[in-house]
């Protein structure tokens, strides 16, 4: 059987009173006729009642639903009373269903100009806001530490353990392959400026102080921040939408001291570890490249060895701590304060890695200008 | 006029590697039956609606629609079969990242050829089936739980479905709520003409609209029970399915007597 073309006939009877007769199939894959053009013969004449009638209509679907549901909230909204004795009894329940709870009225709030984001006072005053609750929770973080000092704080280290696990070990391969790659950058870097004075063995000096100061801890911090940061931003937010840090707020536990300060000690402790295993790791890349321009690996550990300061490795330990602390603080501010939904989670985790890079990079200049001062 | 079976259950054994948790189920659920999967916690209910949406394969048997399976289908098939099929789940499953409007639209945009304005004025239909007509800006965050629950059905029947399926459908919702959900499943079901088959614990619900039920139970990892929850309450052999139906009732006048 063929389906019958959708269609509706007004039938404005008289100033009081006008039918409405609904026919053919409304289906999928027919072309059901625009409730505005019934609203428009509607308004035209305005009956007091309007009689709907279904005794000719065929098959039909969700798009009937839609054109008498419009049609059943314009009578109302004009005052048209509306029977629907004549309309199948699918229909008609269905319609009673729809039309029990008014349609909500959403209210209108004052929308933001897309210019808004770009503005610079905005700008300035979100950076404040920003600065304001970095610096609130990182005081709240070292009061947490003193309390732990203390032996007063209500920290789980049941975690610890499995922490340092994921941020250390587990993190060896990725630091393994950069490390290497880092060094052996370095060590071309090097090696086309050192050439041209005959200098290649010099190579070794460079890779070895810039691996143990500066590449082989910034490295290993970025990987950290977009690793480990960003996972433990997702874990808290995660915690956050299954209400878990409420929980632990309303148990009389400190959130920070409870989730935030294992997971920094974690970082604090294998952040060092790990600088230490991607300078040696970025050394061998670096002696790959010196091999190549027919150095021998003793000259080069030879060179190495007298490049090696305990200064120079005191400097990347020293910026190593630091950055665990501010990787710490970004993933964790992020996972806390990240909203309710899984979109929100996502967001804290993408929040957590920005933020500690920016906080790496600023450290770290601001880091080596104090030790320029110092002359270290 | 015999009842035609819309989803057979076969001698489905479900299992998690070693460790099964429900054997030997077997029952019919009839077409325009709302069937209800009960029993204790931990027994395997939401597993099993896992199971016959084809989200968890059975160690064993079959789940049959129309007669044809859908474990031993392909790919394709199952796809067919699900988009004639309107899911619920016990949190909702709204995707946070989108309004109700293009939450409900989705399947409607993946499945039908309407044109974007049929698709919206369906959309307002929906949604007013549900209560929540003029909700369409809304993105599931900005409403309540109950609100997101109903937004949920009304994604579940956007593609008119045959079947219904509900896990959980008044978990966390007040009374009056629930009562409400419960009759809009039943309108929704004969105005559609779909099965429903939910998973629930709410003994209101039960009894108010379910016309057939399967009893699992934890101990014996098996159905124990089948049939109208009603009769099932009074008449049947098995005492726990008894305890559960009254309440525990009858534990309780057993233990002081």
């Amino acid at each position: 059987m063929t389906d019958q073309a959708p269609g509706f006939q007004l039938d404005q009877q008289n100033q009081e009173q006008a039918a409405l007769k609904i026919t053919g199939d409304w289906v999928q894959g027919q072309q059901a006729p625009e409730f505005s053009e019934l609203r428009t013969q509607l308004a035209a004449g305005l009956p007091g009642k309007l009689a709907m009638d279904g005794s000719d209509l065929g098959r039909w679907d969700s798009i009937l639903m839609a054109f008498l549901l419009q049609c059943f909230n314009f009578c109302r909204d004009s005052g048209i009373e509306v029977q629907t004795d004549a309309l199948p009894e699918g229909v008609r329940r269905l319609l009673s269903v729809a039309t029990t709870v008014p349609p909500h009225q959403r209210p209108v709030k004052a929308r933001d100009s897309w210019l808004s984001g770009a503005n610079p006072l905005e700008l300035v005053k979100r950076a404040l806001v920003d600065i304001r609750e970095s610096m609130a929770f990182i005081g709240e973080v070292t009061i947490a530490l003193f309390k732990l000092a203390l032996g007063q704080a209500n920290t789980r280290f049941s975690d610890f353990k499995n922490f340092c696990y994921q941020a250390g070990p587990d993190a060896f391969a990725i630091i393994s392959l950069t490390s290497v790659l880092v060094g052996m950058i370095l060590g071309y870097l090097g090696a086309v400026q050192l050439q041209q004075f005959g200098a290649e063995i010099y190579v070794a000096d460079l890779v070895v102080i810039g691996m143990l100061r500066e590449m082989g801890v910034l490295m290993t911090a970025v990987v950290m921040a977009g690793r480990t940061g960003a996972a433990y931003a997702a874990q808290l937010g995660t915690m956050q939408t299954n209400e878990e840090i409420d929980a632990i707020t309303t148990m009389g536990i400190s959130p920070i001291e409870f989730l935030v300060i294992p997971r920094m000690l974690a970082l604090i402790v294998m952040m060092p570890l790990l600088t230490i295993y991607a300078d040696l790791l970025g050394m061998i890349g670096g002696g790959i490249v010196a091999g190549g321009m027919g150095i021998t690996p003793l000259q080069y550990f030879n060179q190495a060895e007298t490049a090696v300061s305990l200064t120079h490795f005191m400097v990347g330990m020293s910026k190593s701590l630091v950055f665990a602390v501010l990787i710490a603080i970004a993933g964790c501010r992020s996972g806390i304060n990240s909203g309710r939904s899984s979109a929100a989670v996502g967001q804290a985790a993408t929040e957590a890695v920005v933020t500690a890079i920016v906080y790496l990079i600023v450290a770290d200049a601001a880091i080596n200008i104090l030790f320029q001062q110092l002359g270290i | 006029m015999a009842a035609e079976a819309h989803i057979t259950v076969s001698d489905v054994t479900m299992a998690y590697g070693s460790l099964v948790i429900q054997r030997d189920l077997n029952f019919d659920i009839n077409r325009g039956d709302i069937f209800v999967i009960m029993g204790g916690s931990g027994c395997g209910k939401s597993t099993l609606l896992k199971h016959m949406l084809g989200l968890i394969d059975p160690a064993a048997g079959d789940i049959l629609y129309n007669g044809n399976s859908f474990t031993h289908a392909t790919a394709q098939e199952k796809e067919q079969m699900r988009q004639r099929w309107g899911i619920t789940y016990q949190s909702g499953g709204l995707f946070s990242a989108m309004s109700l409007l293009e939450n409900v639209s989705l399947p409607l945009q993946l499945y039908t050829d309407y044109s974007a304005n049929d698709i919206a004025d369906i959309v307002a239909y929906k949604l007013s089936l549900v209560g929540l007509g003029g909700y369409q800006a809304y993105y599931p965050s900005e409403i309540s739980g109950g609100m997101r629950k109903r937004a949920a059905l009304a994604r579940a029947i956007a593609l008119d479905p045959e079947i219904l399926f509900f896990d959980e459908p008044s978990a966390g919702l007040d009374p009056i709520s629930s009562r409400l959900l419960d009759e809009l499943i039943v309108q929704l079901k004969e105005s559609i003409g779909a099965t429903v088959v939910m998973v629930t614990h709410e003994l209101a619900s039960i009894f108010d609209i379910a016309t057939n039920s399967v009893y699992l139970d934890a101990n014996t990892r098996t159905m124990i029970d089948y049939g109208d929850p009603r009769y099932l309450r009074d008449h049947s052999e098995q005492a726990v399915v008894r305890q559960f139906l009254a309440r525990g009732i009858n534990a309780s006048q057993e233990r002081t007597a």
